[in-house]
């Protein structure tokens, strides 16, 4: 684990530089992401906020060489200095599983349901270390175990459907987790679980974080789950980054009026609310086929002025790690 | 013959496979478990043993012909009758069996193999390679059979390897249309994106993930074609571009045992019964080979 807790060196494990993605579609182009700069480091857990369709699972896809096959990427992203927009499949093959995983949201459907856990957990560790069968296979069984799985050599000789959702979920963080990546990338990792199981696969990925220094990205739109796991948040809207900074100061002060409208919408237990009395974000996203000139949020903003309909904000520092895009602050 | 068939399930037995106990090892033990199918299994066996053996044991020659038994009824001496020629039934039929059994597994599998290959890869890249491949496949499709069989002949003269070949080489598109059909489906599947996340190579994800999990259809589709292309060669023969006098096949037998029906039954009645028995077997195999496959069936 040599890359586990050097703090000294600040090189960040994941480098986003001015990322931008876009899909041909029949219609027209889809505007996926813009701009994108982002820095994830070593031992850090990064949450990645944002409503449904506002690119955030697009840009880790990105990422990992796995967008559809309409969708372009310019701009940077580099893995431990290694640039990785632009690489061949066979040079992606190498990266992925090795340096970085990726676990998905619905991990029902995410095992070939004709291999055994065991031949497609050995697969990876063939493939990327080149270890031979039984080597494989101890690590294999070394990996269930740090997940909690029960009877791990007896587990690897079943079949997918032997599993339950949540047993499967920790499969799938232990694939990943197989050649100690620098970074773990979960898209919606509890989404498609009942809430007791998703409690303990967010405190799997906890002692992950906390035992073998993974970078992790969680990507979400659980607001609770970020704050139980996350040291930074980032939050999107319309494929911007529209506000990042550690976790406990936007869940204390939200800059952004979005981030704000995100936060003041999500239930609490400890307050009654009635259905009728929950704050939403009035509008809807806008389409990013056609992304207004100005600030996208600006049509639903409660704030917004003319120059958030004219003129893009850029993000700009507003304290410790925190950075925002948002005019808000010049209107007075 | 045992042997023969299980190489239909690609590399079931012969244990080159690197995994201890891999997905076509706990198939090969869910298979035996079948009863109708390892039946079956013994009753082809048996078949392709007497058919390959018998020939040589048998007193009569295929072409002994006996000129005070002609179309003569199943007695003592002629098992199976004889002929309109006067020849032995019985001998001619266990020789039939052998062109038969060999035509039909070895052009299903040379149908197989190639339009598995060629469909996966085509239906796995997709876009203007799929799109290439499949025009190819068109093309090759509107080339009538008739007239690719007689080509054959003329070029390479009349040869049983021919018919293989020839069978084959139309067969596998089929084959391949439907691979092409199910790979499509099964790669947009998470499974193989996820696999792809952790880095499997492109020909590993074709060959071990995605082929295991087309095998259905495919396998219900050879049973389907086994009986397919023994009947084409039948056809063949019909034409004279199959096999000849003296040889013959069950195909050549039937067509001539159809033509006494009403005279000398029992030339259309035993080979018929031996070529439905071997279909049953291999549909019964085929359903086998399937649950075998499926490991949800357990």
């Amino acid at each position: 684990m040599t890359h586990s807790t050097d703090t000294s060196v600040r090189q960040p494990v994941l480098s986003v530089r001015n990322l931008e993605i876009r899909f041909a579609t029949p219609d027209g182009e889809v505007r996926a992401a813009n701009g994108i700069d982002l820095d994830i480091h070593a031992g850090e857990t990064l949450g990645v906020v944002g409503e449904s369709g506002s690119g955030k699972s697009q840009l880790f896809l990105a990422v990992m060489g796995l967008l559809a096959s309409n969708g372009r990427v310019s701009g940077s992203a580099k893995l431990a200095g290694e640039e990785l927009v632009g690489l061949s499949a066979r040079q992606l093959d190498r990266v992925r599983g090795g340096q970085m995983a990726m676990i998905f949201q619905d991990p029902m459907t995410c095992l070939n349901p004709y291999l055994k856990v065991g031949t497609q957990m050995t697969e990876v560790l063939r493939q990327h270390k080149g270890m031979d069968r039984a080597g494989a296979r101890r690590r294999a069984i070394e990996m269930l175990d740090l997940v909690r799985i029960p009877e791990a050599a007896r587990r690897l000789d079943m079949y997918p459907h032997e599993f339950s959702g949540g047993m499967r979920q920790r499969v799938m963080i232990a694939m990943a987790l197989l050649c100690d990546p620098l970074l773990l990338i979960a898209d919606e990792p509890t989404t498609a679980l009942d809430v007791t199981v998703q409690a303990q696969i967010l405190k799997i990925l906890a002692d992950i974080k906390r035992e073998l220094g993974t970078a992790i990205a969680l990507i979400t739109h659980d607001l609770g789950v970020v704050a139980g796991l996350c040291d930074r948040v980032a939050v999107m809207y319309a494929g911007r980054l529209i506000e990042t900074g550690p976790v406990d100061a936007i869940f204390k002060s939200p800059g952004h009026p979005y981030a704000r409208g995100l936060l003041a919408s999500t239930p609490r237990l400890d307050e009654k609310v009635h259905d009728a009395e929950l704050p939403t974000i009035a509008g809807q996203p806008p389409n990013l086929q056609r992304l207004p000139p100005g600030c996208a949020f600006a049509p639903r903003c409660p704030h917004a002025w003319e120059r958030c309909t004219d003129e893009l904000p850029l993000r700009r520092a507003i304290g410790a790690g925190r950075e925002m895009a948002c005019h808000l602050e010049l209107k007075q | 013959m045992a042997t023969q068939l299980n190489q239909t399930q690609p590399p079931v037995a012969g244990g080159a496979e690197i995994e201890g106990r891999s997905l076509w090892q706990d198939a090969r033990r869910r298979l035996l478990r079948n009863r109708a199918a390892v039946a079956s299994m013994i009753i082809l066996a048996l078949m392709a043993l007497v058919s390959i053996a018998g020939p040589w044991l048998s007193p009569h020659a295929i072409d002994d012909v006996f000129w005070d038994h002609i179309a003569e009824a199943p007695s003592a001496q002629f098992w199976f009758g004889t002929d309109a020629n006067g020849r032995d039934l019985l001998v001619r039929t266990l020789f039939g069996g052998r062109i038969s059994l060999m035509v039909g597994i070895t052009a299903t599998l040379v149908a197989l193999v190639i339009g598995v290959a060629y469909g996966t890869v085509s239906g796995y890249f997709g876009g203007r390679v799929d799109n290439l491949m499949m025009r190819a496949v068109d093309v090759l499709y509107s080339i009538p059979f008739m007239f690719f069989v007689i080509l054959l002949m003329v070029f390479f003269g009349r040869n049983i390897i021919l018919i293989f070949a020839a069978i084959g080489a139309v067969e596998w598109l089929d084959m391949a249309r439907i691979v092409r059909g199910q790979t499509l489906s099964v790669k947009r599947r998470e499974y193989i994106e996820a696999a792809h996340a952790i880095g499997v190579s492109n020909r590993r994800i074709m060959f071990r993930h995605i082929v295991p999990n087309i095998i259905g259809p495919v396998v219900v589709y050879m049973t389907l074609l086994v009986p397919k292309v023994i009947l084409l060669e039948s056809f063949l023969s019909f034409l004279g571009l199959g096999v000849q006098e003296p040889w013959t096949s069950w195909g050549v037998l039937i067509s001539e045992g159809a033509q006494q029906m009403e005279t000398a039954p029992w030339l259309l009645l035993f080979p018929g019964l031996l070529l439905a028995v071997t279909l049953l077997c291999l549909n019964f195999i085929g359903d086998g080979i399937r649950d075998a496959l499926d490991p949800k069936d357990r």
